[in-house]
């Protein structure tokens, strides 16, 4: 099929067939990541920008190299504010950025739905790397890309999203990508960190991990922002890890094989036991890895132009 | 000077009638009202099929004078208002400096001696709007402000706002009260619930502003006092207030017409035009809202014009401040959502927006009857246009309802006999 899209800013937006043509298209991807020259000319001549207006290492880093690994040339813009009375405004922005004749933006933004303007600003596509709470597409790819790798499918699975979902970006993202290729998901976090109505987006609502966890295929773990726990969210976060984090008592009740996979950056010891992120059921450096292919995938089926074979180059 | 209206339809509130009449206006009054009526000497206007209702008043707008005045000013927002059908506007105090002092209400009504329309200014319940002491409430009386009100900056001292109350009713001074317990609403932008959970945007639940709601009623009850519930927008509120009129506590309340016509669906746009204070909400709060309309527990549609500039509003829907620009969208709305489709009769419109404000702030009654004040506004139910928000006279070109195509429109606005806007374009900005 076709990818017709302009910009990415969501997975609520993509159909369950663009979903399956951009995680077919990674799996190449990742074998060029494989190589020793990592380096194919399909994008060679384009220009990519990442525009963060958040702090990232990995997600801004992946971006990069994905552009890199594909021949376009990269440039970064770290604005540094936090109100929107200091500097410049997004409009603003997007315009001088548009004039160097870029692309492609990548934007990071605290404020929801930061990408959807900036895409009204300007003629260059627009991928969302994660806005507010309200999606992370990419994110979500290569969470689905890796799980669709060990499983060998979505279809039917069981997944949970553990943690802080009122917050998440990830958790709204893999619900959308999830159940449109047909996983059932199940989001577990205490009702303090759970979003009014989550249901009707299609996930399962569980306040205890003994009914969440049980029999699942996969388990996300969200981080958890310890700032939550001075707005009143949750009372300590001795008792969010007694509760919520995950260790190997609670992987036991999920499937035997199950999957663990976390955004990262970790808070290691909090979110997550040291014995299970280190241990034999989590994927988390595999994730780090399928996130440059994804998007590397994204980036080629908004640009590659022509027929040809480009990764046969 | 005088006016003839020429085979309108006069609707009259008073006798719940509408009947077909010429009105006469002479020297400011209304002079007579038949079929019929030959005056030679007057300006003949023919207004068949149009609606002749008593002049309405906009009790709840934000003129951004002094102080914002990149915003609005006094005299385009009075422009807007002549402009939206409005024979009046209600100027809340939210001014840069606030309304808290005589020095302030005086220079409010010295710019609206230039204006189209009459300004009633609203005086601050507390020095500077921040809730903690009261304002020099009997001074600002007499410089005459009409209410008070610390507006967006709810009082959120029960104690602070027992003594307003208490000391206001000495004055018999009606208090409009802007509900919103600030902690249940902190950091929230829009409503809480299914489309907030999906944008990822943070809620503000109708629990922020029934809280409120509650609590203010009980003190009304307590001390007395005037209470004017502004801007309803939950079906909670609703309940509450219906429940404290049949006590027969002395609250009246008001809706807007974006809480009638917008749901939080709107927001999925991320159009900042959508972002307001209390936020729309669901479509069971509009059918609530409507329903209270109707059995008359809201008694007053007023606009909570909200002015902005674009710069402030083509931002992050984060960083965008609250309000929409309302005045001159509201009647036309009201007449496309409301009377149009049946919800209320063109008198009901009348005295939610003309009669009950009048009586609500104790200003002279709004009626189409000889003797009384020529002000008037004519409504042509069959006119059928968009909503350009280019064409708005007010500074704030912030509407969600651009492209709107409405039916039913003001034609003509008449201010103590003086026409001030005909056929939606103004006939000079200075009013004798």
């Amino acid at each position: 099929m076709d990818f017709k899209r302009k910009d990415i800013l969501g997975l609520q937006d993509l159909s369950a067939e663009e979903i399956e043509l951009i995680l077919d298209t990674a799996e190449p991807m990742k074998e060029i990541l494989g190589r020793e020259l990592k380096k194919v000319p399909t994008l060679r001549g384009h220009s990519v920008v990442t525009l963060f207006y958040e702090p990232s290492t990995r997600t801004r880093t992946s971006f990069e190299l994905a552009a890199k690994y594909l021949g376009a040339d990269t440039a970064s813009i770290a604005v540094a504010t936090s109100s929107v009375q200091k500097g410049e405004s997004l409009r603003d922005t997007a315009k001088t950025i548009e004039m160097m004749g870029i692309d492609v933006i990548i934007i990071r933004h605290a404020a929801a739905g930061a990408p959807h303007l900036l895409s009204r600003y300007v003629k260059a596509r627009v991928i969302n790397a994660g806005d507010g709470a309200h999606e992370h597409p990419t994110q979500a790819l290569l969470d689905m890309f890796t799980i669709r790798e060990k499983k060998g499918r979505l279809s039917g699975l069981k997944v949970a999203i553990l943690g802080d979902i009122a917050h998440s970006r990830v958790a709204r993202s893999n619900i959308w990508g999830l159940t449109k290729m047909g996983a059932e998901v199940r989001v577990i976090g205490p009702p303090t960190l759970m979003p009014p109505d989550i249901h009707k987006m299609g996930a399962r609502v569980f306040y205890r991990w003994e009914d969440g966890l049980k029999d699942v295929d996969v388990i996300n773990v969200l981080r958890i922002q310890l700032e939550r726990q001075q707005k009143g969210l949750f009372p300590s976060i001795r008792e969010y890890t007694r509760l919520y984090g995950l260790d190997e008592e609670k992987l036991r009740c999920a499937k035997p094989d199950v999957l663990v996979l976390h955004p990262g950056p970790v808070n290691r010891g909090i979110e997550i036991s040291p014995e299970v992120q280190d241990g034999p059921h989590a994927v988390i450096n595999e994730q780090v890895k399928n996130g440059v292919a994804v998007r590397m995938a994204l980036l080629y089926l908004l640009m590659g132009r022509g027929e040809e074979d480009v990764l046969t180059a | 000077m005088c006016l003839l209206l020429k085979g309108g339809l006069v609707v009259d509130p008073d006798r719940n009638s509408i009947k077909k009449a010429d009105v006469l206006l002479e020297e400011g009054r209304i002079a007579a009202i038949q079929p019929g009526l030959k005056a030679p000497d007057a300006q003949t206007i023919p207004v068949e099929g149009c609606y002749i209702c008593p002049g309405f008043i906009d009790m709840h707008c934000h003129l951004r004078e002094p102080g914002e005045e990149m915003k609005e000013t006094i005299l385009t927002g009075t422009r807007a208002a002549a402009r939206g059908g409005f024979t009046a506007v209600v100027a809340m105090g939210n001014t840069k400096p606030p309304a808290d002092s005589r020095a302030v209400i005086e220079l409010v009504k010295g710019q609206a001696e230039a204006a189209p329309v009459p300004v009633y200014p609203v005086g601050c319940a507390t020095k500077e709007r921040k809730g903690l002491e009261l304002a020099e409430i009997g001074d600002l009386v007499e410089a005459g402000i009409v209410a008070l009100s610390d507006d967006g900056n709810p009082v959120m001292n029960s104690e602070v706002l027992r003594r307003v109350m208490e000391y206001s009713t000495m004055f018999n001074l009606l208090i409009i009260s802007h509900c919103e317990d600030t902690h249940l609403s902190a950091g929230g932008i829009m409503h809480e619930g299914y489309i907030s959970t999906l944008l990822g945007l943070r809620g503000i639940p109708r629990a922020a502003e029934e809280i409120h709601v509650a609590r203010d009623i009980i003190l009304a009850e307590m001390t007395g006092a005037r209470l004017h519930i502004a801007h309803v927008s939950s079906a909670g509120s609703v309940r509450l207030i219906r429940e404290a009129k049949q006590r027969g506590v002395r609250v009246t309340a008001e809706v807007t017409p974006h809480h009638l016509c917008l749901t939080d669906e709107a927001v999925m746009t991320f159009d900042t035009n959508t972002k307001v204070n209390p936020p729309l909400r669901t479509p069971e709060d509009v059918e609530a809202l409507c329903a209270g309309l109707r059995d008359g527990t809201i008694d007053v549609i007023a606009t909570d014009h909200a002015p902005h500039t674009l710069e402030e509003k083509d931002v992050e829907y984060n960083y965008a401040p609250f309000g929409i620009s309302g005045l001159e969208t509201a009647v036309s709305l009201m007449w496309d959502r409301l009377v149009a489709k049946g919800i209320l009769t063109p008198v009901q419109l009348a005295q939610k927006m003309a009669c009950n404000p009048a009586k609500i702030l104790g200003l002279p009654e709004r009626s189409v009857k000889v003797g009384n004040a020529a002000n008037l506004t004519v409504i042509n139910p069959q006119l059928k246009q968009p909503v350009r928000v280019e064409s708005f006279v007010s500074k704030g070109k912030n509407s969600p309802f651009n492209g709107w195509e409405l039916l039913g429109w003001p034609v003509l606005t008449i201010v103590a006999g003086k026409i001030v806007m005909s056929e939606g374009k103004l006939t000079g900005s200075e009013r004798s």
